[in-house]
């Protein structure tokens, strides 16, 4: 009888389970360590925290709920594309179809809180960030790391308004993108524009400046939508997680969650 | 050995691999193949740098399908005077507006932001939706928050008696440019 293996035993000893979790139940200080680092999920994270990281009280939890938020956009808004077609025809009535029509409809108002959200979670964790001196030496790098994906979540936020294609959505990126032509030698509007011209030929004009390569027209119209929809769904999203992959890595490299002094 | 032999091996160059293959190998000295490699680095480095800004032309297309920025909109009698013609405004962005002396075209866009203000006809006044500024007839800003008076674009009669108004033209008061002959079109 004792010889008789329990089914979970059977489980762990069978080459499957083995060849996925290679360092069996964690028992021992050294199985919890090489679970850790046997994972490519769990190796982000450092092995052990100090006590003091794991209070609410110091961290406020707001770099994990922004993660969080990330990970609940991402996930409403791949089911929100098999709706949503980004064209000056649709656009808007999927919108509403997926709000009225479609089940679990829901999707469309988690996405737009959440999106809400994460902007305020990832304020207030910079702001947590600089209260508890945590962007000074060794941290001034995951700093700089932070402050663009802040830049990242605000355009993310951005392109992601223009998608509804109602009223509010196009003027608020009318005035918006508005703002690019005031960049430097690079939009129409800018300082120094003027300068890269060849006598009467002006290089950058409202046809060809920062914020036609933005909005892809000299008004926001179909480009801008579309351009938007894959800035939006793929091309910000990818900058980001590779940020993200960095700033959680540098993290655990500078030291782990900084400590009271 | 040779004194050259001697001497290369004093400055320590590559160990000569067999005897006979030393007429037909290139001389690569030390220093010159540090300025040789930082040529080949600069070289590689511009080449990727080009090829990777080249995409950048992608986002500037060469045909767009948007209204054209210079239209014909009929002869002068079509336009009534004191009137703010509406007709142009969704496609191409222009108020018309015939006085006693002749007809000027009007940007629909806000100085302000950059909105569409649209005309009160009972008002007598272009109002903008968005942030609440207000243009006279004329274009002249008097309330809210636009800091400048709206455009006025190109007008002038073509060969074939038609008026021919040119957005790519832009005329602003504030640069005293309404005064331009192209900015009005006298009649």
């Amino acid at each position: 009888m004792s010889n008789k293996k329990n089914i979970f035993e059977l489980i762990q000893e069978s080459q499957i389970w083995k060849s996925v979790f290679r360092s069996g139940i964690p028992k021992t200080r050294r199985q919890k360590m090489m679970t850790v680092l046997n994972s490519v999920f769990l190796h982000l994270h450092p092995v052990r925290l100090p006590r003091h990281a794991v209070k609410l009280k110091f961290t406020w939890c707001m770099g994990g709920l922004t993660f969080f938020l990330f990970l609940v956009l991402t996930i409403s808004g791949i089911l929100l594309m098999f709706y949503y077609r980004p064209t000056a025809e649709y656009a808007y009535n999927d919108i509403i179809d997926m709000a009225e029509q479609v089940p679990l409809g829901i999707m469309r108002e988690i996405h737009r809180w959440g999106a809400h959200a994460m902007v305020i979670t990832t304020w207030l964790h910079m702001f947590r960030v600089f209260m508890t001196g945590s962007y000074k030496p060794p941290r001034e790098f995951n700093w700089g790391v932070g402050v663009i994906l802040l830049v990242l979540t605000l355009l993310l936020s951005f392109t992601g308004y223009l998608l509804p294609w109602d009223q509010l959505a196009i003027w608020a990126i009318t005035v918006g993108g508005n703002m690019a032509r005031a960049t430097p030698f690079l939009g129409s509007e800018g300082p120094g524009a003027a300068l890269l011209a060849l006598g009467d030929i002006n290089f950058v004009h409202m046809g060809a400046d920062a914020r036609f390569g933005l909005i892809g027209g000299r008004f926001v119209g179909e480009g801008a939508l579309l351009r938007f929809y894959v800035l939006h769904c793929i091309g910000l999203p990818f900058i980001v997680m590779i940020l993200m992959a960095v700033h959680f890595w540098r993290v655990r490299k500078d030291g782990g969650i900084s400590g009271p002094t | 050995m040779s004194n050259q032999k001697l001497e290369e091996k004093k400055i320590g160059s590559a160990p000569k691999p067999s005897i006979g293959s030393e007429l037909n190998e290139p001389k690569i000295e030390r220093r010159s193949f540090i300025s040789w490699i930082t040529f080949a680095w600069i070289t590689f480095a511009a080449a990727l740098g080009g090829l990777l800004t080249m995409p950048l032309r992608l986002f500037f297309p060469n045909v767009l399908f948007e209204p054209p920025q210079s239209f014909k909109i009929g002869v002068p009698s079509d336009y009534e005077i004191d009137v703010v013609d509406l007709r142009w405004q969704d496609k191409f962005g222009t108020w018309i507006i015939r006085n006693t002396e002749g007809i000027y075209a009007l940007s629909t866009v806000c100085t302000h932001l950059g909105c569409a203000p649209s005309w009160l006809e009972n008002e007598n006044k272009f109002k903008c939706p968005c942030h609440g500024s207000g243009f006279r007839k004329t274009g002249i800003h008097f309330e809210g928050p636009a800091p400048r008076p709206l455009e006025r674009y190109r007008i002038v009669l073509g060969d074939d008696g038609q008026i021919l108004v040119d957005k790519s033209r832009r005329y602003q008061q504030e640069k005293g440019q309404w005064s331009d002959p192209e900015s009005f079109l006298k009649i």
